[in-house]
């Protein structure tokens, strides 16, 4: 009797769970498009909000709905408000899985916009695929992305690994020629695209030493770059992990030249972790494609500033705020683009058209055949705690193209803050 | 004298469930396994996509936990390394599947290759007591990310394969598609364990772990017993972790984390440590009370509450079941009824 | 040569720190039979505290201080309020209790602070002393010496030359006949607690700034190698303690540095098997220690 009884709560339980939470998705009335109605767009993302990789970035889907929040105010997209889902995935990939699912069919969401992390990511890009979500500007730099022909909805946002690799090469080949030059990487895309981008255009490098993200000690790897007489080491690590190895040569005084990934050099979120051993970041060499936190006087930062006072709380403002906010920025153009008629189809068909001017330094790539982001960076410094940028933007590809300079002017942000249609 | 104690005080673990010698006339286990497949199936007629989904990662769990409870729960084995198991058995059928498209060879796979790394295990388990096998488990279970980026032509390191799989049916949505596979490969688990553990195998697991002694006395091979109950776990382990792999259709060791292993240890006994009907109460919590918890902190809109929250809630439960009612939840029916008994 | 040397001293310098933390679980294992899964968490909102204290008055050593404190206070709290009623007809029921308060500190630190790194000062440099040209150790790793050799110490002193010391480890051992002789075997319970907790938070405070910093979960990696020395040591033996986390720390410095950081997991995996298939209840166990 006892069993029967637990059996029939454990059914309850669960279809009071089913029947509760269906409330959401119930707004599309008439219009046949999940998650548009003609007051609303909603979309979804998953972020490690929690948990170990959440340092830093966990600022960046509260930065896009501030700038989502701006727009609102401004009288929205194709008169649409734009509600933005940020669901935390812990960074693990079975919880990508659910959050993930949870956006797709319970909140019908239109799309998933900026979903993050390489590991994350990759799970959930068939079901995407099978649901024809629209799937964009994913948050990381793997090539993974860029595949149309197998994943027709999914649009990459950061420039991949290699070409960054290529791009931070080509310096360490034109300023420190002759010097050893080490690389240290993530033990997965990121390191290796990375490498294998710096090694196109410097030949094979001199040692070559990888982490994983659940062992926070990399002792024993500087202690082996040290040995092999490094003098320039490039590193594809996330932010915590450039700390780590910064501090961790200095520690076994190993003071070489770091030349760091854009994913891995915010010089507040590094800064933080280095502490009182900050100043050691000076004279880093980095790239990014986005205007810098503290350029005051760039209109995209004025503008960005702005609205993180009026509707992010005014969080401290970093380039991950940047970062969200520029995502924000080019979801919203795209949405422009797509009209007002807005379907799946259409958004594809819009950001496939490319031809986005916004805050960044370098073209976007993307077209019918190419779904990958950003196609260059631009070589930034740590001067007096500070990243600045020098010299001219590159621009190259995945492949065996030349790293070129691009010489396109930046534009300025419209004066409503809002991208026109 | 410490150890005299201990000795004593196992056997009072809390009998819940199945494995109670009951006065009262069973249901034979094949009845309930029916009902519960009819049930199952009408629940995915019922439900929406999404709840389907969550429905079939709850059988997934089943398996797993229900493998679990018998091992801790009958034979006193504390593993914390159940989440390697899984990986061991989603990463088999991965390879498998990504080289014959086959689903059901690749179940039989990841089926054997789990026996096998159940039956190293338990050797060196049915060694250690206590602690010390949590300890060993628990160096299995942080192996995975070490593995998987060693041999990483294999695995592919932290960022794991993807899974090909054929579509369903076009006339059976994914998501019921999804419940039933993992439905049907729960309740076959759930069935066999429970034939199993009436028997004479269930007396020896029971047996051994109350009173090693008096089992060697009664003439019971006592590692054997332990090494058994492992692979029987291990084996369950691995199918649910092959359901996972067929679910995500994708296998990372980011998806088999430390925390997995803890959280299948506290759910079966949050459940009821022993008892199959404690194994899906574990399996139902280790998927709703994420999402309850999820869902209150986006309510309160907070940021840093969001993630945190749903930690909190879960922890809160759990020592507080444990502090209330150490049998589990699914003792609390009982101890209603002892309740009202006493107040008649 | 000098890579050697290095790998010694860094193995040395972490091997003491998991050495400390094991200890900290051996005291709460022979006072309790727990083997407490939230030791890191405690050990984590301690390191919190001296970061709020070291921030707001910009010392140190205050910070230090005040969470060694904070530290005994978790301890006699996370006793007196909740492992005091924890059934212990299952030796499970501690664990599972233990593990829902990592849960409940990770969730309302996480709450509190944030899940981001926060860096955390070291008190003393942690550049390293070259002698000839070769790297050998900092003032900081001299520091970390210093503090897990005087806890070893004092706890030897404790147990071995006071009275308070008899008195924790007759109830620990023969709580009934203790108890008959007047002995508060509650009192003790918490007072082992309390030390272990303090032990357990200085643990932290010494290893957290040599990694990412702060974070709610900042210590679980840490747990785990300490939890493998005090199994290799014997959870009975505090030197077995000692000598596990420097065996620890050796390997995984000697295996991350000449073979690769990825298979450090499965050196100490095949520690754990080595050692306890040949003494199944540690290598200073007694051999009784097996029935339990």
């Amino acid at each position: 009797m006892k069993r029967t009884a637990t059996a029939a709560l454990a059914v309850v339980l669960l279809a009071t769970a089913g029947c509760t939470s269906e409330g959401g998705g119930s707004g599309s009335s008439g219009a046949s498009v999940p998650g548009v109605t003609d007051s609303e767009i909603v979309v979804g993302t998953h972020m490690p909000l929690t948990g170990p990789a959440a340092a830093g970035y966990s600022k960046i889907a509260p930065a896009t709905k501030a700038y989502f929040d701006y727009v609102n105010a401004n009288g929205g997209v194709h008169g649409r408000k734009i509600s933005y889902k940020i669901k935390d995935d812990g960074y693990n990939p079975a919880n990508t899985q659910t959050v993930v699912r949870e956006l797709v069919l319970q909140d019908k969401v239109f799309a998933i916009l900026n979903g993050l992390g390489t590991p994350t990511h990759t799970g959930v890009l068939d079901f995407l695929k099978t649901n024809r979500v629209p799937d964009l500007f994913v948050a990381s730099g793997s090539r993974s992305w860029n595949q149309p022909d197998k994943y027709p909805g999914t649009f990459g946002f950061n420039p991949d690994y290699t070409v960054e690799g290529k791009i931070l090469g080509t310096y360490v080949k034109e300023n420190l020629a002759g010097k050893k030059t080490c690389f240290l990487g993530q033990d997965d895309d990121f390191g290796r695209d990375s490498l294998a981008g710096i090694e196109k255009i410097l030949g094979p490098v001199a040692a070559k030493e990888s982490y994983v993200t659940s062992n926070p000690n990399v002792g024993p790897q500087m202690g082996a770059l040290k040995a092999a007489g490094c003098e320039v080491v490039v590193l594809a690590t996330v932010p915590g992990f450039t700390a780590l190895s910064i501090g961790t040569a200095a520690k076994i005084a190993f003071k070489p030249q770091f030349v760091v990934s854009n994913v891995g050099a915010d010089p507040t979120t590094v800064g933080k972790t280095l502490g009182a051993a900050a100043p050691l970041m000076e004279g880093l060499v980095a790239a990014n494609y986005l205007p810098l936190n503290n350029d005051d006087a760039n209109p995209w930062i004025q503008l960005f500033k702005k609205v993180n006072a009026a509707h992010n709380g005014n969080a401290e403002f970093d380039n991950n705020v940047v970062y969200g906010m520029s995502v924000g920025y080019l979801f919203v153009q795209a949405l422009q683009a797509a009209g007002k008629d807005l379907t799946r189809d259409k958004i594809i068909e819009a950001v496939q058209k490319n031809g986005f001017q916004g805050p960044g330094s370098v073209p976007l790539r993307f077209s019918a055949q190419d779904h990958s982001g950003y196609g260059g960076e631009q070589l930034t410094k740590i001067q007096g705690g500070k990243a600045v940028y020098f010299g001219t933007p590159y621009t190259t590809d995945d492949k065996d193209g030349p790293v070129a300079p691009y010489t396109g002017q930046p534009v300025a942000p419209p004066q409503s803050g809002v991208p026109a249609a | 004298m410490t150890n005299v104690q201990t000795k004593a005080n196992a056997t009072a673990v809390p009998d819940a469930g199945l494995n109670v010698p009951k006065r009262r006339r069973r249901l034979h286990p094949a009845l309930v396994i029916a009902a519960g497949a009819v049930l199952v199936v009408a629940l995915t007629y019922v439900l929406p996509p999404f709840r389907n989904y969550q429905l079939a990662t709850t059988g997934a769990y089943l398996c797993v936990t229900a493998g679990l409870t018998v091992l801790t729960g009958l034979n006193g084995q504390l593993s914390l390394g159940h989440g390697a198991l899984m990986a061991t058995g989603a990463y088999t059928l991965a390879l498998t599947q990504n080289k014959w498209v086959n689903l059901p060879l690749s179940f039989a796979v990841a089926i054997l290759v789990t026996t096998a790394a159940g039956a190293v295990i338990g050797l060196a388990a049915a060694r250690l007591r206590g602690p010390y096998l949590a300890g060993l488990t628990l160096a299995v279970a942080i192996v995975v990310p070490s593995v998987t980026s060693t041999f990483d032509e294999t695995f592919n390191s932290d960022q794991g394969l993807s899974v090909i799989l054929n579509p369903p049916p076009e006339t059976i949505p994914m998501e019921r598609w999804q419940a039933w596979l993992c439905w049907g490969a729960a309740l076959v688990v759930v069935l066999l364990l429970a034939l199993l553990i009436r028997g004479r195998f269930g007396r020896d697991l029971r047996a051994v772990r109350d009173d090693e002694t008096a089992a060697k006395l009664a003439g019971i091979n006592i590692a054997r017993t332990q090494v058994l109950a492992f692979v029987v776990s291990a084996v369950c382990a691995g199918v649910s972790g092959a359901l996972f792999a067929v679910l995500a259709q994708s296998v990372s060791p980011g998806a088999f984390p430390l925390t997995l292993s803890l959280f299948l240890v506290m759910a079966i006994v949050i459940g009821g440590l022993g008892s199959l009907f404690g194994a899906l109460w574990g399996a139902v919590l280790l998927v709703v009370l994420p999402t309850l918890a999820q869902s209150v902190g986006e309510q309160t809109g907070s940021q840093q509450l969001e993630g945190n929250l749903a930690l909190v809630v879960f922890g809160v439960v759990l020592v507080v079941v444990m502090l209330a009612a150490p049998g589990g939840l699914a003792s609390i029916p009982s101890r209603i009824s002892r309740l009202i008994r006493r107040n008649r | 040569m000098d890579r050697f040397i290095y790998l010694t001293f860094d193995g040395l310098s972490r091997g003491l720190v998991y050495a400390a933390f094991a200890l900290a679980l051996v005291l709460i294992w022979r006072a309790a039979r727990i083997v407490n899964f939230a030791q890191g968490s405690m050990a984590v909102a301690a390191v919190y505290v001296a970061y709020s204290v070291t921030n707001a008055t910009g010392s140190y050593w205050l910070g230090f201080v005040v969470a060694l404190l904070a530290g005994l206070l978790l301890g006699v709290l996370v006793e007196r309020v909740v492992m005091r009623f924890v059934d212990h007809s299952s030796p499970l029921n501690g664990v599972v209790v233990a593990l829902g308060l990592v849960l409940v500190l990770q969730g309302t630190l996480g709450i509190i602070y944030g899940n981001e790194y926060q860096p955390v000062e070291t008190p003393f440099s942690r550049d390293a002393f070259e002698v000839g040209g070769i790297a050998m150790l900092s003032r900081y790793d001299l520091f970390v010496f210093a503090a897990v050799g005087t806890v070893v110490v004092v706890l030897t002193l404790l147990f071995t030359r006071t009275a308070i010391g008899l008195r924790m480890r007759a109830a620990a051992f023969a709580p009934d006949v203790s108890r008959l002789l007047g002995v508060s075997v509650g009192g003790m319970l918490t007072l082992g607690w309390a030390l272990a907790a303090a032990v357990g938070s200085l643990a932290g405070m010494l290893v957290v700034p040599t990694e990412l910093g702060v974070h709610p979960t900042a210590m679980d990696v840490v747990f785990v190698s300490a939890f493998t020395a005090a199994v290799v040591g014997g959870l009975d033996s505090p030197i077995g303690a000692v000598v596990g986390g420097l065996i620890v720390g050796l390997l995984l410095s000697y295996v991350s540095g000449y073979i690769d950081v990825t298979v450090a997991p499965m050196a100490i995996l095949a520690l754990l098997v080595l050692v306890l298939l040949g003494k199944p209840g540690g290598l200073f166990s007694s051999s009784k220690a097996r029935v339990a």
